[in-house]
């Protein structure tokens, strides 16, 4: 049987110097095909006497399984060589960016309004909204600022005639809401203002979050409670100070201003707080009894406090812009990095 | 209103440090808005006499002088033109140091050594300017160190007054508030009555009394116009900001500090007859104090004599009547005017004094008499002079009326959210000075005649939560009961529009609503657009009829600067006038340019066209449904004609979309092509509520056509056709393909449709189908001479 020995060292050495599964098919035919060579000593058993047969082909079968087992072996050995081949040549450099279209973003004072609101949404304040072009009575008349009021010069207005001008706060959306809807009332009014101003720290567009809130026993503590929380809260800083002045509103009395310590500089002085440690960032008070008397609103039974901040100067602060020009020249430099 | 904390503590000086005081009277409504020293720092400057002088040799603007300044003489050569032998002066002698750090020392001026240097009041930082040297009194002593002789060690503190504290426009008026505030005895001015010198008196009438409810005034006679207003008084003035303009003028500007009232001065021998106040004829001419000319409009409150008008009542004086360094005789002129006469008026002249600002805001009634006084004593004082005796006009009926207010308890605790007793309302309303009735569960309460500012309750609650302090209010949180509130589904949020935006590669922009009439001509020719009266520049001054001209400037900004891709969007009003009515339509509005994405390392470089902004367009409509939205080809003036539509929705026109017209790009200097869309938001957020359709069990089966027709037949018009032809098995239609060029006749499209359908009770035979593309064609040809194509 030296034939066989020699037929399976050279079928062993067929397998392994196969290099790669086309070839090492070719070897597997060769020998195990119709025509291969096992499968002929395997035909030739027949012609052995009948008591070598078994033994002889027990001694085939075994050389076949040996060669079987190294073909196993090798093709799984090429088929993972072949897929690592694979994998390989499909290989991504995976930090190059992904494609197609990026996302854009919100303007900041749209994405410092939806904070405000959400934040009094949460106290159960509705979104109101007026014209920008008001008359004078929802403007000023109403609001307790008659027409000879020292006031008005400081609200420095826009106008197309005598009656007509563009709203120089958002605190006409409270008249036309107290006009159409009885208390109790929680809104807020955020939109477009005006003032006939322009220089480094004034623009003659700018936006207010006009709020309001009516019930039979709001008060000034309640306004100044809520004013409290949502300047820790928009600030996301539990520790935020903040103190009311006393000021003056024609529409509201008490009134007051709010100042919260400088988040610049954390109250210690610097050039944003003018080294005060203080930054004005509201005005408050409660609603006059004149405004409730032009609104058809019970002041007796009724009280109620209003509110109005600047959305710029809190977006300024929350991000850090330093001028508010910046606001409507809709660079696309500045408004990506709010996006 | 500035003050002089030297002069604020002759009336009453609390136990306190500056920065403690200042944020006392801060808190208490009282804004200090600054605080400055009252002169520059320096050293070593003394006073000095220049004992004589002589020329430069070399300089014809120089003097070279000798000035004594308390030692040995001094030399010491000076530019100043009003250098003169026995001039007082303050003298920077060797080693002193000016305001900014400007030190003194020997030197050599063409020549001449110099040992010092005379000085101005700029140079000492008293004041912006000067013209020459400050001059000192015949009686200030030689060598004594100028701080100490002129008080410079003071402080001045400037308070933003609110309109409604107008009782603290005084010296007399912060340190009531002050004494209040701190519990502090307060020093009030004694003011004697001066005794009378002469007979001499002027005639006054009263006509507006309701305006001008208390006229006093006197003629003092004699007065020396050469006298000048002693240092003391100037240095005052300089501190309330205040300039000096000779002693009389200077005397009735300290009283209004000083007290509060604003008082004139005129030259008696400018009047002809007696002092009339009444209202003004329209288009009497008076020339004011400033040198301007003005024409009096309605409803003005002037003094005049039997000739003419003097004086713009509580304005301003007119040049021809006030005192100048000439005048002998005045007529002095302390008078309390209605707020109501005066507020406005001075805006209207365009004007803003002292004097209107005070009236404006209201006066205390009770001064006049008290000023006047006070001014006749401080002028007899300095210029010398007989007074007349007081004419008193005072029409007891127009006087303001102080009715006593009621306050109550209850009010006060429940508008304040706080439990005060009795007594602590009390207590601060006596130091406020309010007279206090009891009354039922409150008080019947009386104010000072100074605080003119309290009329109602509300007044009163304010004062005495200033007083307690705003801050000593525990804060609450209102309670608050959730409530479920109705939810529209139909309703889509704007928010959601500008997410989809956003998501699509769009920043949003935020434009002013006013823009340049020629951006504004340029997008909207057709249209009048609405004028501001008075805006603040001329490319800022109609409002918008579309946000385009404000959203284009934007796209424009971006591209001057290195941006070449631009997608922004706005929402907000726009401003048209239809008729008498002016219609403030919201919108959504956007504008792309440049390249379909940034650039990137594996995408197609592909410039956007018509149908990106489309898609984008389609993509917030489709937040309401696209069923009932279709586009009509039509002309926009500033749109490309071939590349423009109105977009339709529940066959409204909402608004357009296009490529921006070549000529509109020339006209607003952009050259890179824009489009841009805009829709109006009521329609645009008008959702539907969902409907449920039963899915079919059937296979949907599709059939694909491709038809030649003209090339201006447009799809949509294809698409209507076959929709109303169609039958329940008719499901959905696609366009996948337009074709024009080789094989297709020149003039003709083929436009290749993908038809979806589906029948609901049994699978489509192959006659269902048939039956149903052939209508399509039929409806096709009819109306379009629509050919299939083999």
């Amino acid at each position: 049987m030296a034939d066989l020995q020699d037929i399976l060292k050279q079928a062993l050495q067929a397998v392994a110097d196969a290099t790669d599964l086309q070839s090492l098919d070719e070897v597997r035919v060769k020998y195990l095909g119709k025509k291969g060579e096992f499968t002929a000593l395997l035909k030739g058993l027949g012609k052995l006497p009948g008591n070598e047969r078994k033994e002889a082909g027990q001694k085939i079968n075994d050389a076949k399984r040996t060669f079987q087992l190294a073909l196993e072996e090798k093709k799984q050995q090429l088929e993972s060589a072949k897929l690592n081949a694979q994998l390989s040549s499909e290989t991504v450099d995976v930090t190059m960016p992904g494609r197609g279209q990026q996302p854009g973003g919100l303007h900041p004072v749209t994405r410092t309004m939806n904070r405000i609101k959400e934040l009094f949404s949460d106290l159960g304040f509705d979104v109101a909204e007026g014209p920008e072009i008001e008359d004078d009575f929802h403007n000023f008349e109403a609001l307790n600022i008659p027409s000879h009021h020292p006031a008005r010069a400081m609200h420095d207005t826009f106008y197309f005639d005598a009656n007509t001008l563009l709203r120089t706060h958002t605190s006409p959306v409270q008249v036309r809401t107290m006009e159409k809807t009885e208390p109790p009332l929680r809104l807020i009014a955020p939109g477009r203002v005006y003032r006939c101003d322009s220089d480094l720290t004034h623009t003659p567009m700018f936006h207010q979050v006009e709020g309001l809130m009516v019930d039979t026993d709001v008060s000034f503590a309640d306004l100044m409670g809520t004013l409290d929380r949502f300047l820790r809260l928009f600030f996301e800083n539990e520790k935020l100070e903040t103190r009311f002045r006393p000021s003056y509103f024609p529409f509201t009395e008490p009134s007051s201003e709010v100042d919260i310590q400088c988040v610049m500089c954390e109250g210690e002085g610097c050039r944003v707080c003018s080294h005060t440690g203080w930054l004005e960032v509201l005005g408050c008070g409660m609603v006059h009894p004149e405004v409730f008397k032009h609104a058809g609103i019970d002041n007796e039974k009724f009280t109620g406090y209003a509110f109005g901040m600047g959305v710029e100067r809190l977006a300024m602060l929350r991000y850090g812009v330093n001028d508010l020009r910046l606001f409507f020249e809709n660079d696309i430099k500045f408004l990506k990095q709010f996006a | 209103m500035k003050i002089s904390q030297n002069w604020l503590h002759e009336w009453v000086n609390p136990q306190t440090d500056l920065e403690e005081f200042c944020a006392t009277i801060t808190m208490a409504g009282l804004e200090v808005d600054s605080i400055e020293p009252a002169a520059g720092e320096f050293t070593k400057i003394v006073v000095a006499r220049v004992n004589s002088l002589e020329k430069h040799p070399d300089a014809d603007k120089l003097n070279v002088c000798k000035v004594d300044a308390g030692g040995e003489e001094l030399q010491i050569v000076c530019g100043a033109p009003n250098v003169r032998e026995g001039l007082l002066v303050a003298c920077a002698t060797i080693g002193a140091v000016l305001p900014g750090n400007f030190k003194i020392k020997k030197s050599k001026l063409r020549g001449v050594e110099s040992f010092g240097m005379l000085c101005s009041e700029k140079e000492m930082g008293l004041a912006d300017q000067a013209d020459g040297l400050m001059e000192l009194p015949e009686d200030a002593p030689i060598g004594t160190d100028i701080r100490e002789y002129l008080q410079l060690n003071d402080t001045i503190i400037e308070v933003d007054l609110t309109p409604n504290r107008a009782d603290c426009l005084s010296v007399a008026g912060v340190a009531r508030e002050v004494a209040t505030l701190y519990k502090s005895d307060l020093n009030t001015l004694a003011t004697a009555k001066v005794a009378v010198g002469t007979d001499a008196t002027l005639a006054v009438s009263v006509t507006a009394k309701q305006a001008c409810p208390r006229y006093t005034g006197r003629v003092i006679r004699e007065v020396n116009p050469q006298a000048t207003t002693p240092l003391w008084m100037v240095e005052k003035l300089r501190r309330a900001g205040i300039r000096s303009l000779g002693p009389c003028v200077d005397v009735t500007n300290f009283v209004m500090i000083e007290l509060g009232q604003p008082m004139h001065a005129f030259d008696l021998d400018e009047l002809k007859g007696g002092i009339q106040v009444r209202m003004a004829n329209v288009g009497e001419s008076i020339t004011l104090l400033d040198g301007k000319e003005i024409k009096t409009t309605e409803n003005t409150l002037l003094i005049a004599d039997e000739e003419k008008a003097l004086a713009l009542a509580g304005i301003m004086g007119g040049e021809k009547s006030g005192v100048t360094d000439k005048t002998q005789h005045i007529f002095l002129e302390a008078a309390h005017f209605n707020p109501l006469a005066i507020a406005g008026k001075a805006r209207e002249y365009g004007l803003h004094t002292d004097s209107s600002h005070r009236f404006e805001r209201g006066v205390d009634p009770e001064l006049p008499l008290q000023a006047l006084e006070r001014a006749t004593e401080l002028l007899i004082d300095i210029c010398g002079g007989q007074a007349g005796p007081v004419v008193d006009q005072t029409s007891k009926a127009d006087m303001p009326q102080r009715k006593p207010v009621q306050l109550r308890l209850e009010r006060v605790n429940r508008m304040l959210g706080i439990e005060f007793e009795a007594a602590d309302i009390e207590s601060i309303l006596n130091r406020l000075g309010m007279q206090l009735k009891k009354q039922g569960d409150g008080w019947l309460v009386k104010a000072p005649s100074f605080r003119f500012d309290i009329a109602i309750e509300a007044d009163l609650i304010e004062e005495i939560i200033r007083i307690h302090g705003y801050n000593n209010i525990p804060r609450k949180l209102p309670t608050y009961q959730p409530a479920m509130k109705p939810l529209v589904e139909a309703e889509i949020g704007l928010q959601r529009i500008k997410d989809i935006l956003v998501e699509r590669g769009y920043h949003e922009a935020i434009s002013y609503s006013f823009v340049d009439p020629k951006w504004q001509a340029a997008i909207d020719p057709d249209i009048e657009p609405v004028k501001l009266a008075n805006p603040i520049s001329a490319d800022l001054s109609v409002m918008r009829t579309s946000i385009w001209p404000g959203l284009l400037k934007a796209v424009s900004h971006n591209l001057n600067r290195q941006q070449p891709r631009v997608r922004l969007f706005e929402t907000g009003l726009t401003f048209v006038k239809q008729g008498a009515d002016l219609v403030q339509n919201a919108k959504v509005s956007g504008a792309i340019t440049g390249s379909i994405v940034a650039e990137q390392w594996s995408a197609e470089d592909r410039k956007v066209d018509f149908f990106d902004a489309k898609s984008d367009l389609e993509a917030i409509l489709s937040a309401g449904g696209l069923n009932d939205v279709y586009f009509e080809k039509a002309g926009h003036p500033a749109l490309h004609p071939g590349q423009s539509a109105k977009i339709f929705k529940k066959n409204q026109a909402i608004g357009w979309i296009g490529a921006l017209h070549p000529n509109t790009q020339k006209k607003l200097d952009i050259d890179p092509p824009v489009y841009v869309f805009e829709v109006d938001q009521k329609l645009l957020l008008e959702g539907a509520v969902p409907v449920f359709k039963a899915l079919s069990k059937f296979p949907e089966v599709r059939r694909d056509i491709a038809v030649l027709v003209k090339q201006e037949i447009t799809v949509e018009e294809l698409v209507k056709s076959i929709k109303s032809v169609t039958s329940e098995i008719f499901q959905e239609i696609m366009l996948f393909d337009v074709y024009t060029g080789t094989n297709i006749e020149d003039g003709l499209k083929s436009v290749a449709l993908g038809l979806i359908l589906q029948g609901f009770s049994s699978t489509l035979t192959d006659e269902d189908v048939e039956k149903e593309i052939n209508k399509i064609v039929t409806v096709l040809n009819d109306r379009y001479g629509a050919t299939l194509r083999e």
